[in-house]
């Protein structure tokens, strides 16, 4: 069940130049939270009345805890008054929004996970989770500009393939780059990432037939599906706005890529 | 407990506080966050006769103290609304205003016909949407359009009808005469303020549709001014809305005359806004020793 949670900022790391690593004590979405889900987290200055929507990176349901990714998007920005905020600090935080990555659906199957840039952190509790399962094989393809950020803790649950705009680590190129020089073949995928990347995966998977799910992304102001902000446009009528649209904030954010027009 | 019931043309709310067009859906998503029964009214997003599919991304973005939405009125049409979300309303004691938008005066006759057989208690009427090129705001700038579309929609509608008027344009009170005297039964106001933003670093528009409407605490000021200005200007009674955070931002627009007040902005800020804003005006009538909230409408003179 989603709620408004008072949360307390556990710690707060900044793990690569604009990139911050932060953990909540949230019990109660904690313990409702699934991967793929997402929070809105409100800024603590009265000026700036939009939540933040930001993925889960990793949820600790023993300890009542939630890890939140997230990139400053710039100077002066509600992210970098967020990034700046010590341990103690309480948050508002609603959660757990949004649908989640669909887990039963590869269950004992070969998958791969598309993470890009600021969408990899999803990608990390969603291997946890899978990974849980022993018969899930799970290998994650994160794509960077440069660098490797998280990819230690990936490499401790699943196999790993890396590409890098600039070539730093891994494969340079793409994520699609990265699959196709390992040869490594998968029954079904997940994707969260630019809508460059989007679009390349999805019609990578759609060409041999694969099962893909993405989780899309879009400015959001409510976060719950009431004010139609944040939709992308579907394939066929959508069930609740009956028109070619859905929501990504309530009927997503993850979709299967054949209902979603990128 | 001081008295907290109002009449609005004629239909009596437990209390002023009802939620603001397009803010709010029917309800159903803010209903996992509070007691819709504690509200005086849902006032549900604009509905048109066919499903409408609104404007393109980005929808929204957020400005100091307020935000832009250029949603384009997306609406699943009136058939869908009367099967789904008035029998989800019904379930809550509290009123059901339908907010009724169109592209033509056809368009919103229809609507409000198709409305004359429903359990709901009253109409409001978009005609200040700035986010779509027909109709919306078309008929809410000039009082002549105004007037016929108010005359108009009168012949076809069973209950009563607030007309949402628009705060762009130079003289308010002109274009709430013009309802006024068309027969409209009340008036909300304000609407939005059409605006813009520029991403610098995309070197374009923050919205798709170049232009949305203001909201939030940034056009609070505007707004309590223009009800200030209408509810001298005219008889029938306002619903007075803008940037309304928290009861004292509510108070301030009924001791300028409003009957009702609407909580829009408010709701993405906290999914609990408008019932603690129920509660707020609650608490400071007690507090205050005010026994009835009639006792201080548009008690501000001069």
């Amino acid at each position: 069940m989603k709620q408004l949670e008072n949360c307390r900022i556990i710690s707060q790391t900044q793990i690569e130049p604009g990139i911050f690593d932060l953990w909540l004590e949230a019990g109660a979405i904690a313990d409702a939270a699934a991967a793929g889900q997402f929070v809105s987290v409100y800024t603590r200055d009265p000026s700036r009345l939009l939540p933040r929507p930001v993925s889960l990176a990793q949820i600790d349901r023993e300890s009542g805890r939630i890890r939140l990714i997230y990139r400053v998007t710039g100077p002066d920005t509600g992210t970098e008054q967020l990034s700046k905020l010590h341990a103690g600090v309480p948050l508002r935080v609603l959660g757990p929004l949004g649908n989640g990555f669909p887990l039963q659906e590869v269950r004992n199957k070969k998958v791969l996970l598309f993470g890009g840039g600021i969408g990899i952190p999803p990608m990390l509790e969603t291997a946890r989770a899978l990974a849980a399962d022993h018969g899930t094989e799970v290998t994650a393809v994160l794509g960077y500009r440069t660098g490797s950020f998280l990819a230690d803790e990936f490499r401790e649950v699943c196999h790993v393939l890396i590409s890098t705009e600039d070539g730093s680590v891994g494969t340079r190129g793409t994520v699609l780059d990265a699959v196709r020089s390992d040869g490594r073949q998968a029954d079904a995928a997940f994707a969260c990432g630019p809508r460059a990347m989007l679009r390349a995966v999805k019609e990578y998977c759609e060409a041999i037939n694969m099962p893909c799910w993405i989780s899309m992304e879009e400015r959001m102001a409510c976060g719950i599906g009431a004010c139609l902000g944040c939709v992308c446009e579907t394939k066929e009528v959508d069930g609740h706005s009956h028109v070619h649209n859905a929501r990504i904030c309530k009927d997503g954010p993850v979709f299967v890529s054949t209902e979603v027009v990128l | 407990m001081s008295n907290m019931s109002v009449t609005l043309a004629g239909v009596e709310l437990k209390n002023p506080v009802v939620t603001a067009s397009g803010t709010f859906g029917s309800g159903q998503e803010y209903g996992e966050f509070m007691d819709l029964n504690r509200l005086g009214g849902v006032v549900t997003k604009g509905v048109a006769n066919v499903p409408w599919t609104g404007n393109p991304v980005p929808r929204v973005c957020e400005t100091p103290s307020g935000m832009l939405n250029a949603i384009g009125l997306q609406n699943p049409g009136i058939d869908v609304f009367c099967e789904r979300d008035i029998p989800f309303l019904r379930k809550y004691d509290t009123r059901i205003i339908v907010n009724v938008c169109g592209r033509s005066e056809q368009d919103y006759c229809e609507v409000v016909e198709r409305l004359s057989d429903e359990p709901v208690d009253l109409l409001e009427i978009n005609v200040s949407c700035p986010n779509v090129r027909e109709g919306g705001i078309a008929f809410g700038q000039d009082p002549k359009a105004l007037f016929r579309i108010t005359q108009e929609i009168k012949k076809h509608a069973k209950q009563p009808v607030i007309m949402k008027l628009s705060p762009n344009v130079t003289d308010i009170t002109e274009m709430a005469r013009a309802a006024e005297s068309a027969g409209a039964d009340a008036l909300s106001l304000i609407n939005t303020l059409t605006g813009m933003k520029i991403d610098i670093n995309r070197r374009t528009f923050a919205l798709a549709n170049r232009t949305g409407g203001l909201s939030g605490p940034a056009i609070r000021p505007v707004a309590v001014r223009m009800v200030y200005e209408t509810v001298r200007a005219v008889s029938v009674p306002v619903i007075g809305m803008g940037g309304i955070m928290k009861a004292e931002d509510a108070l301030e627009f009924i001791m300028a005359g409003a009957t009702c007040v609407a909580v829009g902005t408010a709701n993405f800020h906290d999914p609990n806004a408008a019932e603690k804003i129920v509660d707020g005006i609650g608490a400071f009538l007690e507090s205050r020793n005010i026994s009835d909230i009639r006792d201080i409408r548009g008690i501000v003179q001069e």
